[in-house]
Formats: C-alpha cells, sequence, structure tokens
C-alpha cells in the first residue's frame, strides 16, 4: 500500500536563520496514528507546519503521492487537516456553525451539503448542541474541540494536530482523548503529552533539534527513559 | 521587510538619535523645498545620502531596493507631462501620430520622482539606523506630548505580539481554504470572503479589547496611576550639538543655492 | 495608469515629494490641532485607562490591516480602520489610534512621507474618522428601529471615511500641482468607490461579530449620546465640502487658481533674489548643463573620499583586533 504521508530530506531554515529541521525522511501508511514527540524547540510545529505547505522547506513532501508544492497547496489542503495550538487563533466566525462551515464552503459545496457536513463534524466532537453558540464564549477545552470540526467538516483523510492537550484541564483533557481515539484518520500529532502519546498512538517519532533520533513503536520510545532524558522529555 | 534597527557599530547607528531626526528632517524639509529641476543640486543630495549610506556602513542596494517601492505613486504626477507649461513640443510615434508635450512638465515630473526618491531613502535610513524607542524619546524632548509618546510605546511593544496572532489566523484559514476537483465555484461569493475577512478583524479587536483591559490590571498592580514618566535624555554634547548645526546649515546652503539653479 | 496606485497596498499614503511645502505645513498644523484637542478630551473621558487602551488597539488595527481577501487575480481588498476604530472607540480615541498607526506605517514601511505625514494624518486619521463619526451617527438615528441599522451605518460609514479620504487626498495633489485637478479627483475617486465597498464589506463583518460576541461594546461606548456634536457637524461639513467641492474643481482644466499664484508668488521671490546677489558670486549658473556636471564630478569625488575613509577606519580596526589577538 502506498504511504499516504512521504517526506523526503526536509530541511527548513527560518528567515532569521535558525536552522528547525534536518533531513528528516518519513514514511506514514494510511490510518496510522503517530505521536511527534519533542521539548520545546525540536521542530515538530515546523514539521507540521510541512505538511501542507504553510512552511516550503528544501526537500519533498508527498501527500497521497501529490507533491506539497505551490501548485497543489489547494488539494493537498483538502487532504490535510491542521489543528493549530491556539484555538483561538482558528475561531474567527460569529457563531459555531459559521467556523465549523467555512471549509466546506471555501470549497465550494451547496448549502444543503455543507449543514450536513457541519452535522456530522459536530457529532463527531460530541458538540452538536453548540451549532449556534458564539465560539468566543466557549470554555478552553469547547473551542479546542470545536476547532478539530472545524478541520473534520473538510473530510480530511489526515489529521495533523499540534499541542491538543495543552491547557486543558484533567477532564476536558480526558475527553480529548477518548474523542481522538473515536477518529479514524491518520493522524500525526504532536505533543509533549507524553501519556496521550502512549494512550492514542501505536507509533511515536521522536524529534530533537530539528533531526529524528527514534522512530519507534511507541512502548518502546516512552519506556527508554534514557533516551527520553536525553533529549529534554522526563 | 519591517525596516527596524540594523545592528551595526557604525558612527551613524551609535549617534544620538535626536540628532540623526533633526538631520533627516532638515533633509527632506530643504530637498523639497527646492524648486523643480534644480538638477545639480538634487546630485548634491544624492551624495549626501550616499555618503550617510557609506558612513552607516549599510549596502546601498539595500536602501534603494526600499525606495523603489515607492514608484508606483509616482504615476500620479505623469499627466503633469502632458499638462505643464506651454511651451508643447511634439515628437512622433509610429510615423504620422503625434504626441504634444511639455518639457516643462516633464521637468517637473522627473524633479518629483528625484525627490520622492531621495526623501524616502533618507527616510529609510532614519529608520534602519535608530530603534523606534529612540525615535521616541527624540521626539519626547522635542515636545511631542508625553501621553502620546506613551501610546506610541505601548503600540510599539504589543506591535510583533498581535501581528503574529494575525499571521497565525491567516496561517489557519489557509489551511481550511482548499479545493476538490468535484466542485465549482471555489472560494465562496466575493462578499462571503469579505465577511469572513471582517469577522476575523471583529475577533482581533475583541482580544485586543481583552488584552487591553488585563494590561491595565497588571500596570494599576504595579502602581500605575496615569501619571507618565519619561526618562529625561541628557542634554546633547558639544559635539553632537555642532555636527546637528553643521549639518543643517550644510543642507540650508545647497537649498539656498538650488534658488539660483532650479526654477 | 492610474489604477497603478491600487497595486500598492495603501494607495492613500502620500510619499515625500507630492506635496509644495505649504500645503504640507498647513495639514501638519491643522493635525496637530486636532491631535492636541483628542488628547485632552480623552483624558477627560478615559483618564488612565487611555494609554494600555488605546497602545493595544493601535496595535491590533496595525496589525489588523494585513487581514485582507482576494477579489480578483491578485489584488485584494484591505482595511484601513478608521470607521471600525470610531464605532468602537469612539471618534476621539479613534483620531489618536488612526493617528499612531499611520506615523507607525510611514516610520516602519515608509508607507507615506515624514513631510507629507501631516497630509496624511489629516486624510486618515481626521477626515477619515469624523466622516465616519458623522455618517454612522446619522444613519443609526434614522435606522433606528430597523435590526439591520447598525450593520447598514457601519457599512457606509466605512465606505465613505475611505471615499471622503480620497478626495481629500486628491484635492491636496492638486493643490500643490503635482496631479491637475480634472484627473486627480476623479481618478482618486472612482479607485475609491471600489476600494470603499471592501472596507465597507470589512466593516460589516467585524460588526456582525461584535454584535454576536459582545453587544455592549457596540452601544454603551456611548459617545453617540455624549456631545460630540462638534464632530458630529465637522464631519458632516467636512464630508459635504469635499464631496460637493470635488466636482466644482475637477471641471477646472488647469487645476486651481491657487496653483498658478503659489508659482508666481516663487519666481517674484526668485527674482528679488537674484537683484542681491550678482551673477558671478554663482558662476556657472547661467549654464545649467554645466552646473549638473560639476555637481556630479564633486558629488562622485566626495562620495569615494567618504567610501575610501570608512574601508581604511575598518582596515585600522581590524588591524587593531587581530594585533591584539
Amino acid at each position: 500500500m502506498n504511504p499516504i504521508i512521504e517526506i523526503r530530506g526536509l530541511s527548513y531554515t527560518y528567515p532569521d536563520g535558525k536552522q528547525a529541521l534536518h533531513e528528516i525522511n518519513l514514511t506514514i501508511k494510511t490510518g496510522e496514528k503517530v505521536a511527534l514527540v519533542g521539548a520545546n524547540g525540536a521542530g515538530k510545529s515546523t514539521l507540521l507546519l510541512s505538511l501542507n505547505g504553510v512552511l516550503q522547506g528544501e526537500g519533498a513532501v508527498f501527500i497521497n503521492g501529490i507533491e506539497v508544492k505551490r501548485e497543489n497547496l489547494r488539494y493537498i489542503r483538502a487532504m490535510v487537516g491542521i489543528v493549530f495550538q491556539n484555538p483561538d487563533d482558528q475561531l474567527f466566525s460569529p457563531t459555531v456553525f459559521e467556523d465549523v462551515a467555512y471549509g466546506p464552503m471555501y470549497q465550494g459545496f451547496s448549502k444543503v451539503m455543507v449543514q450536513e457536513r457541519v452535522k456530522q463534524a459536530l457529532q463527531a466532537v460530541r458538540m452538536e448542541d453548540y451549532v449556534n453558540r458564539n465560539p468566543h464564549h466557549l470554555s478552553h477545552g469547547e473551542k479546542k474541540r470545536i476547532a478539530i470540526a472545524t478541520v473534520l467538516s473538510m473530510q480530511s483523510q489526515i489529521l495533523a494536530l499540534d499541542e491538543p492537550t495543552s491547557e486543558l484541564d484533567p477532564r476536558a483533557r480526558r475527553e480529548l482523548i477518548a474523542l481522538l481515539l473515536e477518529l479514524p484518520q491518520t493522524m500525526i500529532v504532536a505533543t509533549h503529552d507524553l501519556d496521550l502519546a502512549r494512550q492514542l498512538t501505536t507509533r511515536t517519532v521522536l524529534l530533537s533539534q530539528g533531526r529524528i533520533i527514534a522512530d519507534d513503536i511507541t512502548t518502546n520510545i516512552l519506556n527508554n527513559e534514557i533516551l527520553l532524558t536525553d533529549h529534554e522529555l522526563n | 521587510m519591517w525596516q527596524v534597527r540594523m545592528e551595526s557599530n557604525s558612527p551613524v547607528h551609535r549617534a544620538d538619535a535626536r540628532v540623526k531626526v533633526t538631520l533627516t528632517l532638515a533633509f527632506i524639509l530643504f530637498l523639497n523645498m527646492a524648486p523643480h529641476q534644480a538638477w545639480p543640486i538634487y546630485i548634491l543630495f544624492l551624495t549626501v545620502l550616499l555618503s550617510m549610506i557609506l558612513l552607516a556602513r549599510m549596502s546601498i542596494w539595500r536602501v534603494i531596493r526600499r525606495t523603489l517601492l515607492v514608484t508606483p505613486f509616482i504615476l500620479a504626477a505623469f499627466p503633469l507631462i502632458f499638462s505643464g507649461p506651454v511651451p508643447h513640443l511634439s515628437i512622433s510615434i509610429f510615423g504620422s501620430d503625434v504626441i504634444k508635450y511639455s518639457p516643462e512638465g516633464l521637468g517637473r515630473f522627473i524633479s518629483i520622482a528625484v525627490k520622492a526618491w531621495l526623501s524616502t531613502s533618507a527616510a529609510i535610513m532614519l529608520t534602519l539606523t535608530t530603534s523606534f524607542p529612540d525615535i521616541l524619546t527624540a521626539l519626547a524632548y522635542y515636545g511631542v506630548p508625553k501621553l502620546f509618546i506613551a501610546i506610541l510605546g505601548l503600540m510599539w511593544r504589543y506591535l510583533f505580539i498581535i501581528n503574529d496572532e494575525v499571521l497565525r489566523m491567516m496561517r489557519a484559514r489557509d489551511s481550511r481554504s482548499a479545493v476538490t476537483p468535484c466542485t465549482q465555484q471555489v472560494g465562496g461569493s466575493l462578499f462571503w470572503r469579505a465577511r469572513v475577512t471582517g469577522s476575523m478583524v471583529g475577533s482581533l479587536l475583541l482580544r485586543s479589547l481583552e488584552r487591553s483591559v488585563r494590561l491595565y490590571a497588571a500596570m494599576l498592580s504595579r502602581g500605575y496611576n496615569g501619571e507618565l514618566f519619561t526618562l529625561e535624555a541628557n542634554a546633547l554634547s558639544h559635539t553632537e550639538r555642532r555636527i546637528l548645526s553643521l549639518g543643517v546649515l550644510l543642507l540650508g546652503v545647497l537649498w539656498g543655492m538650488s534658488l539660483f539653479i532650479g526654477d | 495608469m492610474f489604477f497603478a496606485p491600487v497595486l500598492s497596498r495603501h494607495p492613500m499614503h502620500i510619499p515625500d515629494g507630492f506635496l509644495s511645502l505649504l500645503v504640507s505645513i498647513i495639514f501638519w498644523m491643522i493635525s496637530i490641532i486636532v491631535i492636541r484637542i483628542a488628547l485632552r478630551k480623552t483624558n477627560q473621558t478615559l483618564d488612565e485607562r487611555q494609554v494600555p487602551l488605546m497602545g493595544v488597539l493601535a496595535a491590533a488595527i496595525f496589525a489588523g490591516q494585513m487581514l485582507n481577501f482576494s477579489v480578483t487575480g491578485g489584488t485584494s481588498g484591505h482595511l484601513l480602520g478608521a470607521a471600525i476604530a470610531t464605532i468602537l472607540l469612539g471618534p476621539w480615541a479613534a483620531v489618536l489610534v488612526m493617528t499612531s498607526v499611520v506615523i507607525v506605517q510611514a516610520l516602519l514601511f515608509q508607507d507615506g512621507g515624514l513631510l507629507a505625514l501631516g497630509a496624511n494624518i489629516f486624510n486618515m486619521a481626521v477626515v477619515g474618522v469624523f466622516v465616519s463619526y458623522a455618517i454612522y451617527t446619522w444613519l443609526i438615528t434614522l435606522f433606528r428601529k430597523q435590526s439591520w441599522g447598525m450593520l447598514f451605518a457601519g457599512f457606509v460609514a466605512a465606505w465613505g471615511s475611505i471615499f471622503v479620504a480620497s478626495l481629500s487626498c486628491a484635492l491636496q495633489l492638486a493643490l500643490s500641482g503635482t496631479s491637475p485637478a480634472n484627473i486627480a479627483i476623479p481618478a482618486m475617486g472612482g479607485i475609491h468607490v471600489l476600494i470603499g465597498i471592501g472596507e465597507g464589506l470589512i466593516t460589516l463583518g467585524a460588526l456582525a461579530f461584535l454584535f454576536v460576541a459582545q453587544k455592549d461594546l457596540l452601544t454603551t461606548q456611548g459617545n453617540i449620546k455624549i456631545t460630540n456634536k462638534g464632530i458630529l457637524i465637522g464631519g458632516s461639513v467636512i464630508a459635504l465640502m469635499l464631496t460637493v467641492l470635488s466636482p466644482l474643481a475637477s471641471s477646472h482644466p488647469d487645476g486651481l487658481e491657487w496653483v498658478a499664484e503659489q508659482h508666481g508668488f516663487l519666481e517674484n521671490a526668485r527674482e528679488a533674489l537674484y537683484e542681491f546677489i550678482p551673477d558671478y558670486v554663482m558662476p556657472g549658473i547661467s549654464n545649467p548643463a554645466l552646473a549638473t556636471i560639476a555637481a556630479g564630478i564633486l558629488g562622485a569625488i566626495i562620495v569615494f573620499s567618504v567610501a575610501y575613509g570608512v574601508a581604511r577606519a575598518e582596515k585600522r580596526v581590524t588591524k587593531g583586533k587581530s594585533l591584539r589577538g
């Protein structure tokens, strides 16, 4: 089976000169749930943003066999849905409905289709009742779930999440993890939350200073105390 | 992209902000007061500018490149070429067709372009060699109301933070702006896109308002009661005063000379 | 040809070189007076809150001007923000916020010149704000009963702020003799009729969002009730004057009388100077080509000397450093 994500020799240097990624090689198959762990500044977010072309470095990234470059970005973005760390950056409409509807509406679906997709997306995150609420007034945990819904409504095959459990209280966190476990999409989750990785993913990639240090079954990595300490994860 | 002060140890960078602000304004003022078509004087003003760029150890291309962005506006003066005062000369294009133009008008048009480019370069030099807080201190010294300086200072402080926030918002929206092969009218209607942008603005403003309330609370808890204190700047040193006077004098002389040359 | 300014992000920010000295000074003076009044007024109404409020909002509007939506091909619609600032903060605070934005734009991006800054502040922070205030207040009182009243008022106020400001800009260019009035005014006005629609739509979207998220922001700013009759009248007068004056001015093929007078005045001054200082003090003046070449040579010599001097100074420094090891 062809990999759904293929990254070959990806390097990225920020305009200010800092090199965030060095020759990353990574292959992810359909349906895999992969955790991307690493200390702050390891390059996790940079890697995620390279998946849908927000950041374009050297090397090549292929989504479903299509290369991530300028002329393909509009299609790539339908296939890869990124959920950013701060939900405030992603929720900008007066109602939850409009926020979740943005994706399919931009894609040009009919009104009926859009409504259907919004309904499905909200059901998947268990927030159908929130449809007419104003996102600004929701709790952090609720916002995070709506943010996921805004991406689900696009029915992307790949979900990339950046620190999904950050700043959540214990209950909201548990609910979010339960939610993520139910979603069938291929997932790549950048996180500090090692427990999330353990519960959610079967494979973990350890990133440190822009390089992949280890790529193995989740339990192998998370049980390796020395490895974790060496790379500031303990 | 943003013209902020670049680190350097050149004498220009190290000079007091008040000297730089005054000389930049004097440069722009005297240049613009010079009449049209005073070409020799424009050349001398260019000389002053180039010398300053070299003294500041900056790349000339870097400064000039930024200046070129002013160019589209120059087209506003384009009609002068044709509507300028008589006499009007004719030039023929494509054989029998003839256009009348005014050499005087052309001269004025080019003068405006030159002045615009030189003035903008001077302003760029100021920004690249002087940090914004230093410019504010210079403005405070020259009598700009403290309240206004405080507002500008706080704006500067939050500019980069909020700018990053907006960048993230745009990235998030771009990430959800996609195309599938099976649909036709992509991107929604123009009105919808404008409204979405409006929502983003509204969301940004609302969060900024809340941020300002938190900031106010933080300021209060540090004893802020509305009184504004600016650090008193030292008086200018003798050398600085001399450089300032000489500079202004030189630029003034250039202007004086231009009155005889231009029209 | 006149659509070229549209390609630059800010077609209303006048760079240096385009406005005559007289026009620049006049508008500097007007802007300074208005800013001083605004500082006094916000001191009264906002007190210590004013600095954090206006500082952060100025940063927000500045950054918010980046938010765009694509129109066709490569063009996009942007926000200026005078109208939304006025509606949210009231006119005096909006004046200060927009002034800050225009100043920082001039310094950071060279969007607008430093000498012309007074005129740019006048166009965007004074006209933009006052006209929005006037239009918004009139319309919202008129359509108070309608649910869409606020949105409609906001749209028209935003559109008006852009359109009238552009007329003011065109008049400044015409008064300076840079652009003939009969071209500048229709061109600027015409382009900004369209750009104003973008501003109106974005403002509409912002108001719709704010209405749902925090309604009280839009009603209890209370400045509609406070006696800002001054601005109401001022803004209405400016809007009317500019919209009526412009077609009149643009029907003059030579621009305005004033322009001719300005040039005449300078001519007279120069005649007087010539009589004072005889020709031999400034040799070569009678031959402008010679003077230009002489200036060119002199300039080149000076620049190369400076470059040489700087290079030698640097060599001495690096030599000194390497000697010290």
